[in-house]
């Protein structure tokens, strides 16, 4: 196809100043329709504020977001999320007064455009019940549907934080440190589970992560920054190898407060 | 679970009936006391919808509840409206009210919200009140008759047992129509706002207009109750668009349990049976609610309903 060298989305020079402090200087990354690719960097990088930025949650002092070509920089949440960008929390962020099902439907009736239907009863939408339960099933959750989320365990949270972001069928996932905090057998299993549902649809991964085991064990290609700025960028191997990112990961320990 | 929802179906369809027939066994004096159950009940309900469901603590919804009462004053003072139009006039004006006042407080959350509101509930109860010449300031709007209800019903008005079984079938409707709402996937956006509104967002929901829905049906829905108080105490005052109004719904929800459809409902009957049991004996009624109230807090937190439920399904 045509497009096969066109990214799905772009940065251009995208900044984020607080006040006197440039946390985010003039990025500029690309990702492509269908890879995974993980942002790293040491605490304090400005990796965090600049997945912020991509996904609505921070507006950019300046800059583009470039989604197929058109700008979203600056766009609320609901508009980036409808367009197609579907996004996790580091810290998890479920509906715990919800049951498991309630909580991928609340996507789910999002995504359906059944969000107005004041005097339709959930209960009795078939379609969004079946929907809700074939993507727990996805994730293995389906035999806790009924259950109040508050009751699950951590690791089953996490797998429904993802399951909450498949629901509106994103064609760029962003998952932000999604093994944070997982067992390393739970690690394991995200990581399996990523590539299994790539295998299943063209879904473009963008994560960040701080476990060296998952974005090696992961990405295709890894987005490094350091001190606001794109470092480095490449195949896991080569960034490995890179000089520039070694010291940076070794000077790490003085910078940690400068987040 | 099916079980249990039709047990308390049951259950509610027995007392409905048990209402109805109020007048025919209860004393006259029980007639007034649950007819203000039912509209404070309806109003607590409505604005439950925005404190319990949506998250949003309002302390403006006697402006709300007032305006209806107003309405529905007026237009029977000055039109002779039939009651049934004159109500839904209280409906849709609850709502445009709501409109204009939740415009501005849906963009603040958390206390700024709850300030807001009540700074716009103050700003109705001076307006009501100086406003002489159109809305009988402090005196309120009295002396207008309650005639026909339209619809091509033929009701003796006047006669209060006829007026309290009206009220019920209203408030069993227009109750019935909230909790609609509630179940509805639209009730579902709600209900994960109230917990975590960012992540609704995330999902592709503009969260604050879904706030600001959530205010107009439920001004609706106090404006309903508001236009069903005026004819029941025959008269409109700016008492019913004071602060001390907007604190009411707050405590009735608590009461029964915000969590649940029926608590404020509970709630209205907790604090209107407790205010009229107390009141026999001493002026100092709000000393009382006030204990009771410290100790449901204290030691039912989720209300006497939300209690009573969590108990029965054995929840932590």
């Amino acid at each position: 196809m045509a497009e096969q060298n066109t990214p799905i989305l772009s940065t251009d020079a995208l900044t984020k100043r607080f006040g006197g402090l440039t946390a985010v200087d003039g990025v500029s990354i690309a990702l492509n329709e269908g890879e995974i690719v993980a942002l790293i960097g040491p605490n304090g990088a400005g990796k965090t504020t600049f997945y912020n930025m991509v996904s609505g949650r921070m507006t950019p002092t300046s800059g583009q977001v470039l989604f197929h070509g058109s700008d979203i920089a600056g766009k609320p949440p609901h508009e980036i999320a409808r367009a197609g960008i579907g996004r996790s929390f580091q810290i998890t962020n479920v509906f715990n007064e919800l049951t498991v099902r309630e909580n991928v439907q609340v996507a789910l009736v999002s995504h359906r455009g059944k969000s107005l239907r004041l005097f339709a009863v959930l209960g009795m939408d078939r379609a969004l019940r079946r929907e809700a339960d074939e993507i727990l099933a996805r994730l293995g959750l389906e035999s806790m549907a009924e259950l109040r989320t508050g009751t699950l365990s951590y690791g089953d949270k996490r797998l429904l934080e993802l399951a909450i972001v498949l629901a509106i069928e994103p064609e760029i996932v962003m998952l932000d440190e999604p093994t944070a905090g997982l067992t390393p057998e739970e690690t394991r299993a995200v990581i399996e589970l990523i590539r299994n549902l790539r295998a299943e649809r063209p879904y473009t991964f963008f994560i960040t992560e701080h476990d060296m085991e998952v974005v090696f064990g992961l990405a295709e290609r890894v987005l490094v920054m350091h001190r606001g700025q794109l470092l480095a960028t490449g195949a896991p191997e080569e960034v490995r190898q890179n000089p520039e990112v070694r010291r940076a990961y070794l000077g790490d320990e003085e910078e940690d407060s400068a987040a | 679970m099916s079980r249990r929802a039709g047990l308390i179906t049951a259950l509610i369809a027995v007392i409905l009936v048990a209402l109805w027939f109020l007048p025919a066994w209860a004393p006259y004096f029980y007639i007034f006391v649950a007819a203000e159950i039912l509209i404070l009940g309806l109003f607590a309900a409505g604005f439950n919808l925005v404190f319990g469901y949506t998250g949003m603590l309002s302390l403006g919804h006697a402006a709300f509840f007032g305006f209806g009462a107003y309405v529905t004053a007026m237009l029977l003072l000055h039109f002779d409206t039939p009651l049934a139009f004159a109500l839904i006039a209280s409906l849709a004006g609850g709502g445009l009210l709501a409109l204009v006042i939740g415009f501005f407080c849906v963009r603040l959350t958390e206390v700024y919200f709850t300030m807001l509101t009540l700074a716009f509930g103050m700003m109705v109860f001076s307006v009501a009140q100086q406003w002489r010449s159109f809305t009988g300031g402090s005196d309120g709007i009295t002396g207008f008759a309650v005639g026909s209800f339209g619809l091509g019903l033929d009701l003796t008005l006047g006669n209060p047992a006829v007026y309290y079984q009206l009220t019920l079938v209203i408030v069993t409707l227009a109750g019935l129509c909230l909790y609609l709402i509630t179940i509805s996937p639209f009730g579902l956006i709600l209900r994960a706002m109230a917990e975590n509104p960012e992540r609704v967002a995330f999902t592709g929901i503009p969260v604050r207009r879904y706030r600001l829905y959530s205010f107009v049906i439920s001004g609706a829905f106090s404006g309903l109750a508001g236009g069903l108080f005026a004819p029941f105490t025959r008269v409109a005052s700016p008492e019913t668009l004071h602060w001390s109004q907007s604190a009411e719904p707050v405590l009735m929800s608590i009461l029964g349990g915000s969590a649940t459809f029926l608590g404020p409902f509970i709630g209205s009957a907790i604090f209107v049976l407790l205010e009229t049991w107390i009141t026999s004996f001493t002026d100092r009624w709000m000393l009382f609610l006030g204990i009771v109230l410290a100790l449901m807090v204290m030691y039912l937190r989720r209300g006497l309903l939300g209690t009573a439920l969590d108990r029965l399904t054995k929840r932590g």
